[in-house]
């Protein structure tokens, strides 16, 4: 138990202190985490490298963990819309990097079979890193992004076909000679060990099947009852039972666990259930993907790298320049052009996570001899180690020279607006939403009551689970790209939580609230809300407008009154809430405040009647025909 | 027999304060030929149906505009109708023809007396000088204008007793609009269609 602390310890340490100093240093996390790796690590040799490498077969969790949020943010409209950059642009990336690879491994005097298992090692680049730096710097919507994504992604499907090539590749020679030091992750338990090709491919294509079908019908009620219930560590409890559970049987049956739960996430991406999911997963990602990191750092065997300094560096760099060099071929073939070219080139110039994988795998089906593998392992955390100083590139040498032009040619893709984002959508919310649908301006709806979502999907409205005071969930649905905020929860006490909350972490966001009264008016208005309505007060006004006309009061005359005590009204509202202001806790809401309302309220209705000199009405004044004989004075 | 329909556009932001404009509003509102809308109670909100205006202006002959003198104009609300519902493609323009034919008279109060409408009066013009906008309005429309229909001096019509006699004048026009020939009353060279229509020669034609 204390060896289990004080390892957790270490690891959170280093974490703790590195990030936040690379993130200082605008270096991003990941390399905090690869340094802080490096420190527990060979530095200080407080983790050995055998257990970093156990560890990480849990971290690389979080990269599955990963590939289900991706896919959270990608609906399948989106994804088939990607099939040409996805094919063309990932097919052409592994295959020709790969078959280079190959070559020159060859030409080194490799074996023909060690040389292509090298060649499709290298080939793959490191999802975690880029995708992770990607959402880091912002670039996610980037078309450079969008274009590396697609190349992830087929490199996360490729690693399946690869998977089943490397036995075939199997060298008699090193039969007896390698295996069991590295730890691999798919020999373990399996439904498919000794099943023949046919039925394998049966039980493959059914898995996904019932990943795609199960996604899609039984996760909505699972997940309506267990909202139902309000217990938030249940709906976290499910979330992460759903992602384990498809990686389990994607494991099971031989498949990347993280194609699978990335097409659970594709499936439910269209759920309302989404942004809940997705503020559940996250920090479980996040560690998770953070202890990969570390875990790299730490397996950098410094030993090794000492012992071939040059080799290990040059080849390093060779792999980088060689990938790039691929990458931007293709950038120039697919019109990937300017910084988003650049960035397609030097984000995925890395080996990846998946290489790791593969070599491990490699060595123990005896495709690799047992002296290359230290060094391949050492090229591949090296150039993953490199990646970060590749961005800083990126964004100190590539970004500048072109922002300068950015005016001219792209500035279309950059003023899009982002979403408003209502949070609750009961009566009142979802007469904003329907306004602003109606008007083709975007918007993410967040309820909490399920039974209130079910009402409104059966209308064609879209909203997403979620208590909207919580931050994570308020990240998920996007809060830092909103154009607006609409706080139109229950709860008065919520809503004004709420949107203390948004000013203080977003002051530049618009906030617009819904009030009950007026105590709750002016507590919405100190919390910082930029336009407050109460709930009541139009509608009464409305109403009151109909009554003088009922009354026989011309309905334009009707409509001025109705004008004139909106305007008179909101003056005194302004007075009373500097009153409001002056007072403290306890009389606000107690006596001394019912008090200061009656007065102010008569202050009010003589303001609202009498705030002419003359006395003479407000309203009474427009309109008013000039008096009887003026026109004696007007003759010249 | 003739039988002209007419409608009436009533537009005064404060009725309730009326002494001319309400009782002619009422004698429109109870003529049989007639219908009578009053703008500022339909639209409050200044929200005018363009669609429901057009129509009406479709089904009927003869276009009234009924309103007291603001700034030798409408009050807004009349000419936000003009802009709104005169468009281009219903009014006028090579397709706008839906007016074509159709009469329109202005029948207005206003304030000043009669001697301060002309050359040597305060004004400097007459009131169908002034109200020439409207007057080449019609006639891009393709309508047949008629002369304002006037009273002047209406802040003081009560005191001076002469607010019945413009009433009865007003009544006796409708009818003259619903069913009498109209061509004798569009002449260029008169200022308003009081003074026709008290003319022994215009009744003796009818």
């Amino acid at each position: 138990m204390t060896g289990l602390l004080l390892d957790v310890f270490v690891y959170l340490v280093a974490a703790v202190i590195a990030v936040p100093l690379a993130r200082r240093f605008g270096l991003g996390s990941v390399l905090g985490y690869l340094v802080a790796g490096v420190a527990i690590g060979p530095v200080l040799g407080l983790v050995g490298s055998e257990e970093s490498v156990n560890i990480q077969h849990y971290a690389e969790f979080g990269v599955v963990m990963m590939l289900f949020l991706v896919g959270l943010e990608l609906e399948p409209a989106m994804l088939w819309r990607m099939r040409g950059r996805l094919l063309g642009l990932g097919g052409l990336q592994v295959s020709v990097s790969a078959g280079i690879f190959a070559a020159i491994a060859w030409k080194f005097g490799l074996d023909w079979r060690t040389a292509i298992a090298v060649g499709l090692l290298l080939s793959l680049s490191s999802t975690a890193i880029v995708l992770q730096t990607f959402q880091e710097k912002g670039l996610n919507k980037s078309e450079g992004a969008h274009s590396a994504f697609s190349v992830l992604l087929f490199q996360d499907i490729a690693v399946i076909p690869m998977l089943a090539l490397i036995p075939l590749l199997a060298i008699p020679e090193l039969m007896d000679s390698s295996g069991g030091d590295v730890q691999g992750a798919h020999h373990d338990l399996s439904l498919v060990a000794g099943l023949a090709g046919w039925m394998y491919a049966l039980v493959v294509l059914s898995s996904i099947a019932a990943v795609v079908v199960a996604g899609h019908f039984l996760t909505q009620p699972l997940f309506r009852f267990i909202a139902a219930t309000g217990l938030r560590e249940a709906f976290t409890a499910a979330a992460l039972m759903l992602v384990i559970g498809i990686a389990l049987l994607m494991n099971l049956v031989g498949l990347s666990p993280a194609l699978g739960t990335f097409l659970a996430g594709v499936v439910l991406a269209n759920s309302e259930f989404r942004h809940e999911l997705e503020s559940d997963i996250e920090p479980f990602k996040g560690l998770l993907l953070g202890l990969f990191f570390i875990t790299v750092g730490a397996g950098v065997q410094f030993g090794v790298l000492a012992e071939h300094a040059l080799l290990v560096i040059s080849l390093t760099l060779g792999v980088i320049a060689l990938k790039a060099s691929v990458l931007f071929v293709l950038a120039l073939l697919f019109k990937v052009r300017r910084a988003d070219g650049w960035l397609f080139t030097l984000s995925l110039a890395q080996a990846g996570e998946f290489g790791f994988v593969l070599i491990s795998y490699a060595s123990q089906n005896s495709v690799l001899p047992s002296d290359l593998v230290p060094v391949l392992l050492l090229v591949v955390a090296l150039s993953m180690f490199l990646t970060p100083l590749l961005f800083i590139a990126f964004d100190r040498l590539v970004l500048p020279r072109y922002t300068a032009n950015t005016d001219s040619g792209e500035s279309d893709e950059i003023d899009e607006r982002g979403p408003v984002i209502i949070a609750g959508s009961g009566r009142f919310g979802q007469i904003i939403n329907r306004i602003l649908r109606a008007n083709q301006i975007s918007t993410v709806v967040l309820e909490r009551s399920p039974e209130q979502i079910d009402n409104m999907r059966q209308v064609n409205i879209k909203s997403y689970f979620g208590d909207a005071t919580r931050p994570d969930l308020l990240h998920a649905a996007g809060v830092d790209e909103a154009s607006l905020f609409v706080v139109a929860i229950d709860g008065e006490e919520q809503a004004i939580a709420l949107t203390r909350h948004l000013k203080h972490t977003h002051p530049k966001l618009k906030v617009l609230a819904r009030a009950y009264d007026r105590g709750h008016l002016y507590a919405l208005r100190e919390a910082g809300a930029d336009w407050v309505v109460s709930e009541t007060y139009y509608s009464a006004l409305q109403l009151g407008k109909q009554a003088l006309r009922a009354l026989d009061y011309h309905p334009f005359r009707a409509e001025n009154l109705a004008a004139s005590f909106d305007k008179a009204e909101s003056r005194g509202r302004d007075a009373l809430y500097e009153q409001w202001l002056k007072k403290d806790e306890g009389e606000r809401f107690g006596r001394g405040f019912q008090s200061l309302y009656i007065e102010l309220e008569e202050a009010l209705h003589g303001l609202m009647l009498y705030d002419r000199d003359d006395g003479h009405a407000r309203s009474e004044r427009g309109w008013a025909p000039p008096p009887k004989g003026y026109t004696d004075s007007l003759d010249d | 027999m003739i039988s002209r329909r007419l409608l009436v556009l009533f537009a005064h932001p404060s009725p309730g304060r009326s002494e001319i404009n309400s009782h002619l509003a009422s004698i429109a509102k109870s003529h049989v030929n007639t219908t009578f809308v009053d703008l500022y109670a339909e639209y409050p909100d200044y929200r005018i149906d363009i669609d429901k205006e057009q129509q009406r202006l479709c089904e009927h002959d003869v276009i009234v505009f009924l309103f007291p003198l603001f700034w030798y104009s409408t009050p807004a609300l009349l000419k936000e109708w003009q802009d709104l519902v005169l468009e281009h493609g219903f009014a006028y323009g090579s397709q706008g023809t839906a007016l074509a034919g159709k009469y329109f008279l202005c029948a207005c109060s206003a304030g000043g007396a009669a001697s301060a409408y002309g050359a040597a009066g305060y004004n400097h013009h007459s009131l169908r000088e002034l109200l020439v906008p409207l007057e080449q309005t019609a006639t891009l429309c393709h309508m047949r204008y008629i002369p304002p229909f006037a009273l002047f001096g209406s802040r003081t019509a009560v005191e001076e007793g002469r607010r019945e006699e413009h009433v009865q004048a007003f009544a006796a026009m409708l009818d003259h609009l619903a069913s009498e020939p109209l061509e004798v009353l569009i002449r260029s060279d008169v200022c308003t269609v009081n003074e026709l229509l008290l003319s022994s020669d215009v009744e003796s034609t009818g």
